[in-house]
């Protein structure tokens, strides 16, 4: 089953539980968690089922794409649903199986592995799901987002395409990985990983990275002010991304590191401390699909 | 009264290995104390988990609450009766409360004073109701350290509450919590088992073997074990079984199946410490060795669940530990290629504690003060250059990937970059030992440099977390200061170096923190508090040790400054104890100390003043024995400290047998007095005696 094969049978079947199927943010961030779909939307009363694909940048895992395993930009198939079903582990492993992926003929375990994202105010109890020893999911109930306690709890699942097609394809090589049939994964990423690589380690530059997180953060705190909290949202990313920048170029000390670590941790939990008093303010518009069901 | 036997089982999302066992002993102990609580007589109790179920079967539970008879007090008589002889409001009242008739209450005595008293028959009601109502307060008082919730319950639980079994001989109690009805069924193995009725509570664990679910963690166990010597039997295998490890397994599975794969024979290449590492951190695999204990090209796992399709069990493992041990030899050399002193230049950017400065400064702290307890051991030319080698690069291997990715490889790694990069055998060993003791059991460091590294390292975490005011709380002890204070209390012990106290050690230490600028608090108060933390330390050094509580008592009273001296008193004493003439020695001093506290503290002797012949005996003795005593300590020989005070006994004797102490004439008697005062200074010295448990 080559990638978009995967991407395929995976939205299909998650469309059959009823989630939105959503498209990748356009905004840079380092893992599915921080769609606006995922953090903004599992936070308050209102329910909330979607999946999307999620290129996911992490800039210090850049390898000028020699590397099998690692690279800059990976892509996560992100699940949420909110609040979570009491059958979402059953729901997870007929995922699996859609994928042709016998529990019978393998050895699927759930380990243990608390999610935690301390610049984003964000934890959560869970497993990783082992398929044969290989983690292939991340399997999480949040239980704070944003610095909020998650009422209800939302579950995300966070499927690692790569990971899961290098099992399912049987291949060593990231860059060997069937995308769609006739181009390799190679094909498509080896030249951007192999750039970014260049750009983030050899070309980017501090002081105008450190202007840059400057700005996002004084963009993010005046859509705030209006309380506009997408754009606010969005601006959090570009701060956050930076950071990831100047971390891997080596360019901060540890204390500055945990200094920008706080100020993006900061606008995340007022950002998301105002989205919930706007949606609050709309009258949690969702909670009326669910027949009115009010949550407490 | 008729018994049923009862099972409670809760079925859980895969509950975190770690917290099972906990969780399966408070299941049996919450129920027990409940059933108790609640005057339910039963028999023995049986627990059980898997990742996916705690459970319990209590056997014999009666089917009703005992009755109880309770007499409750009211008003006293003179409230309670009127003049005439009949019953006040008050008593009404209180029959009324009491829900019986006036007829029913009685008079009776209550400390002198006649009072009314209501006797009530409560009747026992049935067991199976009372658990209806009382089973979520048994399931909310299990506790564990990370919980959660999930959906909109408000319930807490180590992981979601999916299914409940309530089964009372065969009766299903339907109870609620977290939103699941109790029921008798149960759900198998999550792949091979189906969801199946339990008739009754004793066939619970057979129902659930043909479900594929082995719930006897013991059971599950000694399966696995078996499983692994069977293998290691079929291929001449030595199967290094860490207990740990296979408590963990043991919690992963419910139904467990060993299976071997291999790996590339170039990873072997690679420290056996790093494979065996790597298989275990991030796999929970077993590592394979030959029967020398050389490790093998082979790993071996846990299955949960059975035989069928081993095969791809085993490829999947193999493609997984053979990324792993790329990412390892990756690391390896990425960090041969980094210069030691690169290395150490980096510690400047690792924070240390917060407030503290970096990692860096403490290694600077570290020379400096290994070069201060270099001279008072007296180490000479070449044992010195080794040591300041190894102290300025002791903590370099924080800099490695190796370590960053497995932080309990900190030392062994150092060991091996070190002798890769040409350091000294010595300073190589160093490296590793500075660690130990890493626990309590763990070996002492066997070479000095690593010994007086590892105080040196030890000493200085110790002193600096207690300068921000870090102290270990009750079983809070996040940066293991109880371990490292012990570790430096076992270390002097072992090394028994008379230059250095406990106390010249905080002082360095405090010194070091205060001219670098580090100091925040008082430095007198931190200093006293390390003492008493010191000292309780040293206490629990001693009791290690096998020694008395009382002689442990007596020698803390005395000087501490050097751990192995006590030890070593707290031996002597030990084997005297035992001894007949003991009681005499103790005696004799006791009674000096006990009568010198009658005279002025510090009062000296005035020898003009000394008349009887028995008091110029005792004059003489106390000065021979003083000097032989002081002798033996600059030795650090309590043998000898201890004969040199025993040799006084029988001259006290005498000296009481002789002389009235409290003489009529004022300066005889405070002369006297104060020789006594002597013999407690100087018996003091070696441990406070009259805390000595001396059997008559």
């Amino acid at each position: 089953m080559n990638i978009q094969e995967i991407i395929l049978k995976l939205q299909s079947y998650w469309s059959t539980q009823g989630c939105v199927l959503a498209q990748p943010y356009d905004v840079e961030k380092g893992a599915g968690t921080m769609n606006p779909m995922t953090f903004l939307r599992c936070l308050g009363p209102e329910p909330w089922n979607v999946a999307y694909v999620e290129p996911s940048r992490r800039p210090a895992d850049g390898r000028y794409g020699e590397n099998p395993n690692r690279v800059y930009q990976h892509h996560q198939f992100q699940v949420i649903m909110k609040p979570s079903p009491d059958n979402i582990q059953e729901l997870y492993l007929d995922s699996l199986k859609a994928l042709g992926i016998s529990p019978l003929e393998h050895d699927i375990r759930f380990v243990e592995d608390n999610w935690e994202n301390p610049a984003m105010g964000a934890a959560g109890l869970g497993w990783e799901v082992w398929l044969d020893g290989m983690e292939v999911t991340q399997f999480t109930y949040f239980q704070q987002i944003g610095g909020m306690e998650a009422d209800p709890v939302s579950v995300e699942l966070t499927y690692g395409l790569e990971r899961l097609a290098s099992y399912i394809q049987d291949k060593e090589n990231i860059y060997d990985l069937e995308w769609v049939e006739g181009v390799t994964y190679g094909d498509i990423f080896k030249q951007p990983e192999y750039e970014h690589s260049k750009y983030t380690f050899e070309l980017s530059e501090t002081e105008k990275l450190i202007r840059w997180f400057d700005d996002f953060e004084g963009e993010a705190e005046q859509a705030l002010e209006q309380n506009l909290v997408f754009p606010a949202y969005d601006y959090v990313l570009k701060c956050s991304h930076t950071f990831n920048l100047l971390d891997a170029r080596g360019a901060i000390s540890v204390s500055e590191r945990t200094g920008y670590l706080a100020r993006v941790r900061n606008l995340a939990r007022r950002t998301a401390k105002r989205y919930v008093e706007e949606r609050e303010r709309l009258g949690f518009p969702m909670l009326k699909q669910e027949g009115g069901v009010q949550h407490g | 009264m008729a018994e049923r036997d009862l099972l409670l089982e809760i079925g859980v999302e895969e509950m975190p290995a770690r917290f099972v066992e906990s969780g399966r002993q408070q299941l049996k102990e919450t129920l027990e104390k409940w059933l108790k609580n609640h005057r339910i007589g039963h028999g023995p109790a049986r627990s059980y988990a898997t990742p996916r179920r705690l459970a319990v079967v209590v056997e014999k539970v009666s089917e009703r609450q005992e009755d109880v008879e309770a007499e409750v007090r009211g008003p006293a008589k003179r409230i309670a009766v009127a003049e005439d002889g009949s019953w006040t409001k008050a008593a009404q009242g209180f029959a009324r409360k009491q829900g019986i008739s006036v007829d029913q209450l009685r008079l009776k005595d209550y400390k002198g004073e006649a009072y009314v008293f209501a006797r009530k028959h409560e009747e026992g009601q049935p067991t199976a109701d009372l658990l209806n109502k009382g089973l979520a307060e048994i399931l909310e008082g299990l506790h564990f350290p990370k919980s959660m919730r999930w959906g909109r319950r408000r319930t807490r639980f180590i992981r979601p509450v999916r299914w409940l079994v309530c089964l009372f001989g065969e009766e299903t109690v339907p109870a609620n919590w977290a939103g699941v009805t109790a029921a008798d069924r149960t759900r198998g193995h999550r792949f091979l088992g189906k969801e199946t009725v339990i008739k009754t509570p004793s066939d619970y664990v057979e129902v659930l073997r043909k479900e594929w679910v082995l719930a006897d963690v013991e059971e599950r166990r000694n399966r696995i074990r078996e499983q692994l010597s069977e293998m290691e039997k079929e291929q001449g295998w030595n199967i290094h079984v860490d207990e740990e490890l296979l408590d963990e397994v043991t919690h992963l599975v419910e139904y467990p199946t060993a299976l071997y794969g291999t790996f590339d024979e170039s990873y072997l290449e690679l420290p056996a410490a790093v494979l065996i590492t790597t298989m275990r951190e991030h796999q929970r695999y077993f590592p394979v060795e030959n029967t020398d204990g050389g490790l093998l090209p082979y790993f071996v796992t846990v299955r949960n669940g059975d035989e069928h399709a081993l095969s791809n069990v085993a490829r999947g493992n193999e493609k997984v530990l053979s990324a792993r041990l790329a990412d390892a030899r990756f690391f390896y050399e990425e960090d041969l290629k980094l210069p030691i002193e690169k290395a150490v230049a980096k510690l400047d950017d690792v924070v240390y504690f917060e407030g503290l400065g970096s990692v860096g400064d403490q290694v600077r702290r570290i020379r400096l003060l290994v070069e201060a307890l270099a001279d008072r051991i007296g180490l000479d030319e070449k044992a010195r250059v080794s040591l300041f080698r190894a102290s300025e690069i002791c903590k370099f291997d924080l800099s490695t990937h190796m370590v960053d990715e497995f932080p309990e490889l900190s030392g062994v790694m150092g060991k091996e970059y070190a002798e890769k990069a040409g350091e000294s055998p010595e300073v190589a060993r160093a490296i590793l030992e500075y660690h130990y003791p890493r626990f309590a059991g763990d070996r002492l460091p066997e070479g000095t440099p690593g010994a007086v590294i590892s105080l040196a390292d030890k000493m200085d975490t110790v002193v600096s977390a207690f300068s921000l005011g870090i102290q270990p709380t009750g079983s809070q002890d996040p940066y293991g200061l109880r371990r490292r204070a012990s570790g430096v209390v076992q270390i002097l012990v072992d090394r028994g170096w008379s230059n250095i106290t406990l106390g010249e050690l905080t002082d360095l230490c405090l010194e070091r923190l205060k001219s670098d600028g580090w100091l925040k608090r008082d430095a007198t108060e931190v200093k006293r508090e390390l003492a008493a933390f010191f000292g309780l330390r040293l206490k629990a050094v001693l009791q290690e040790e096998g020694i008395r509580y009382d002689l442990i008592d007596a020698v803390l009273a005395s000087d501490t400054g050097l751990p192995r001296l006590v030890v070593e008193k707290a031996r002597v004493l030990g084997e005297e104890v035992e001894k007949e003439e003991f009681k005499n020695v103790a005696e004799g001093f006791s009674r000096a100390a006990n009568l010198a506290a009658k005279g002025t503290p510090g009062a000296e002797v005035n020898r003009d003043l000394l008349e009887a012949w028995s008091e110029r005996e005792l004059y003489a003795a106390i000065n021979s024995a003083r000097d032989a005593f002081e002798a033996a300590r600059e030795e650090q020989d309590a043998r000898g400290m201890f004969e040199a005070i025993a040799k006084l006994a029988p001259v006290i004797h005498r000296f009481f047998d002789d002389v009235l102490v409290m003489a009529e004439d004022e300066g005889t008697r405070m002369n006297r007095l104060a020789l006594l005062g002597e013999i407690k200074r100087l018996t003091d010295e070696f441990a406070a005696f009259n805390k000595i448990v001396i059997a008559s």
